[in-house]
């Protein structure tokens, strides 16, 4: 995984609550094999007018003037501002994968489902849980007729927008470090050999039906 | 020792590390694998020259892609084709165990699982797919994970993990007459919201679980996902270890006596504390029918389509507007009023042999109504195929006028050719009813097997305990 620097981004606003991984990636694009490739696809269903299918041309696709995405304003977003439950559904790493593909690396929300926030993590996306009241001034500020831009320090885990006050953000201790670092977690994992072995020695005399 | 939740205890069985900031490596016991979400698993394996930890702790089913009619003509999509040839490849190049398109144990993961007895009591069991609270019925430690977490289960049969709070919902007292467990799960999500148990892992207690069958306990535990939560829970009874012995992966003899007396141990100890503790009685539940484009936005039968202007939350107002328009609804409309174009009976929800048990016994004699296009039945595997044939539900099915396919996921979310048309309306045994979830377009209403039976032959929603 690539490191996680700081940088300053625009904020694109969705405003919407519930947003659920089948429209973040629409199922027909989960028939890929691959990991690469879905930023066109990010939201499909509400970014174009038709019909979408995998390994068409996406350029010429008549776009929706109506989806914020698609708002000049937001033209090379890398911060997405949402509202609550934000990647509920489906467990699909396509949906990070497309989020990540597209350009975006930061997404707020007041809250994000568990497995989409889980996923995030392992493909670079920060994925910061902000009080609904703040959440709802970077809204108000991000409507503007210029884009609201934030400056993201995740070290000191600091967001700074180009309107108002800095904002303090939490994060996993660990999640941070591995972003930080690039870690990859089978890596890491693997720096434990001797202790899963040792527990399946152990398992296997506590629970062999579990090895039959 | 202080008395501890069976969240708890299955964590505290599992636990391989943890370190003083409370990450924790989690053995996993087993891992579910299906077409979708496994190739850049295996493809990450293969890019770091990793073989799989023990190829025999996972068991791979295609079934998202896989067609319910003509299976002997293949798969016409060529893209849904390379995914499905990719996992056999996979499997064949990893030494795991397939159950391909032509076996007839072939099925959707959920159903296949249990029904194989390779979902044992007090596992830890992970599948690249959210629906794997289903397994947690049996009082296993089952949760989806993303595709970075099957490839990281296939090389250390451990997961980096950070333990989730603990939430019990209590169901008290006994259900009415033909209210099922989609009714009770519908209901508690509708209570709870789509995010209520979001960061909690959910254990289902009360009387009303307990005389549940195991099938009428996988559907709670299945939707358990719907309502925020990655993992549901329900205690080992009699009736759990009943449902196992025979099965061709549970242990056999003195082991599966041995692993028996375990599994009677794994209940949540008297006094231990959870969370957050919801109650519901189970007498005040009516079968249940969805309106909106979130599983949350459910309602009574007998209630109408509620009014946004009357919800004070501007969020909710404003998610409740666009989800009448998309689905083409008014406020106040009774529920009764309307009209399916489709009937789905089918997913890891509803397409065990009681849902097609209950289903055949409201057609039985009854017709499809006019107005319905489609109304298919689609088994969770070919065995619940295989058994429902031997019991004539075939039969009763195509009598009125039901398609009877092959098992897969089918309709629950059209990844094969199943799949809804824009503008249409389906009354659906699956799960989820977001936007474009059954076809670009389509319009979901979740109900149980039942409903969604007299939904097919009388044309509308209705009140099944009334027809």
């Amino acid at each position: 995984m690539e490191k996680f620097t700081d940088f300053t981004g625009v904020v694109c606003p969705l405003d919407r609550a519930n947003v659920d991984t089948d429209a973040i990636i629409p199922k027909q694009f989960l028939k890929s094999i691959q990991r690469t490739g879905f930023g066109p696809n990010l939201f499909d269903e509400w970014r174009y007018l038709d019909r979408g299918e995998p390994g068409q041309d996406n350029s010429g696709r008549p776009l929706n003037p109506d989806f914020v995405l698609n708002d000049p304003r937001y033209t090379g977003a890398s911060i997405l501002l949402t509202r609550e439950n934000f990647g509920c559904g489906s467990s699909r790493e396509h949906a990070p994968w497309a989020l990540a593909d597209y350009g975006l690396r930061v997404l707020i929300a007041p809250s994000f489902a568990d497995i989409f926030f889980n996923n995030c993590f392992k493909n670079g996306l920060l994925p910061i849980v902000l009080p609904a009241e703040v959440v709802d001034r970077l809204f108000a500020a991000s409507g503007g007729p210029a884009a609201l831009r934030i400056a993201v320090d995740l070290p000191n885990q600091i967001l700074t927008p180009s309107v108002g006050a800095p904002i303090p953000f939490e994060v996993d201790p660990f999640r941070k470090h591995c972003l930080i670092e690039g870690l990859d977690d089978i890596g890491l994992t693997l720096q434990h050999l001797d202790a899963i072995r040792a527990y399946e020695s152990r398992r296997r005399v506590e629970a062999p039906w579990l090895f039959s | 020792m202080a008395a501890r939740t069976l969240y708890d205890k299955l964590w505290d069985e599992h636990l391989v590390r943890e370190d003083e900031n409370g990450t924790a490596l989690l053995y996993i016991d087993r891992q579910l694998v299906h077409e979708v979400t496994s190739p850049q698993a295996f493809e990450g394996l293969r890019l770091h020259g990793r073989r799989p930890w023990r190829p025999e702790a996972n068991l791979a089913v295609p079934d998202h892609n896989v067609p319910t009619l003509n299976r002997r003509l293949g798969i016409a999509d060529p893209v849904s084709r390379i995914q499905v040839e990719t996992l056999e490849a996979n499997c064949a190049e990893f030494g795991i165990t397939y159950f391909g398109m032509d076996d007839r144990r072939q099925g959707i993961v959920h159903i296949v699982g249990p029904e194989e007895g390779f979902t044992l009591p007090g596992m830890t069991l992970v599948c690249g797919d959210s629906h794997t609270s289903t397994h947690g019925a049996f009082g296993a430690l089952a949760f989806g994970v993303g595709t970075s977490e099957v490839e990281h289960v296939l090389a250390t049969q451990c997961l980096i993990q950070r333990k989730s709070r603990a939430m019990l919902v209590s169901v008290d007292g006994e259900l009415g007459r033909g209210v099922t467990a989609k009714d009770l799960v519908l209901a508690i999500i509708g209570a709870i919201g789509t995010a209520g148990g979001t960061g909690y892992v959910i254990e289902f207690g009360g009387d009303a679980i307990h005389s549940l069958s195991m099938e009428g306990r996988m559907t709670v535990c299945n939707m358990t996902i719907e309502a925020g939560a990655r993992a549901g829970l329900i205690a080992v009874d009699e009736t759990t270890i009943d449902y196992l012995r025979g099965r061709p992966f549970a242990p056999t003899g003195a082991l599966f006596e041995q692993g028996a007396a375990h599994w009677r141990t794994l209940k949540s100890d008297e006094g231990a504390s959870f969370d957050r503790v919801v109650r519901i009685a189970a007498a005040e539940i009516q079968p249940q029918v969805t309106w909106g484009t979130s599983p949350e936005m459910v309602v009574p039968v007998g209630a109408r389509v509620p009014d946004p202007a009357a919800e004070a939350d501007p969020v909710k107002a404003a998610g409740m507007r666009r989800a009448l328009d998309y689905m083409g609804l008014k406020p106040g409309t009774p529920i009764t009023e309307i009209r399916p174009d489709k009937v789905f009976i089918g997913s890891c929800t509803n397409a065990r042999i009681e849902d097609l048990r209950a289903a055949a016994e409201v057609v039985k004699g009854r017709r499809v109504a006019d107005g319905i296009k489609l109304a298919m039945v689609v088994p969770g595997s070919g065995l619940v195929k295989e058994q429902a044939e031997a019991e004539g539900l075939d039969r009763v099915f195509l009598e009125a006028g039901f398609e009877w396919r092959e098992a897969g996921c089918s309709m629950c979310l059209a990844m094969n050719a199943d799949r809804l048309e824009p503008g249409e309306r389906c009354a659906s045994t699956s799960n989820r009813n977001f936007e474009g979830r059954q076809g670009q377009g389509g319009r979901s209403h979740l109900v149980s097997p039942a409903m969604a039976a007299a939904a097919a032959v009388t044309g509308h929603f209705v009140d099944v305990r009334g027809l």
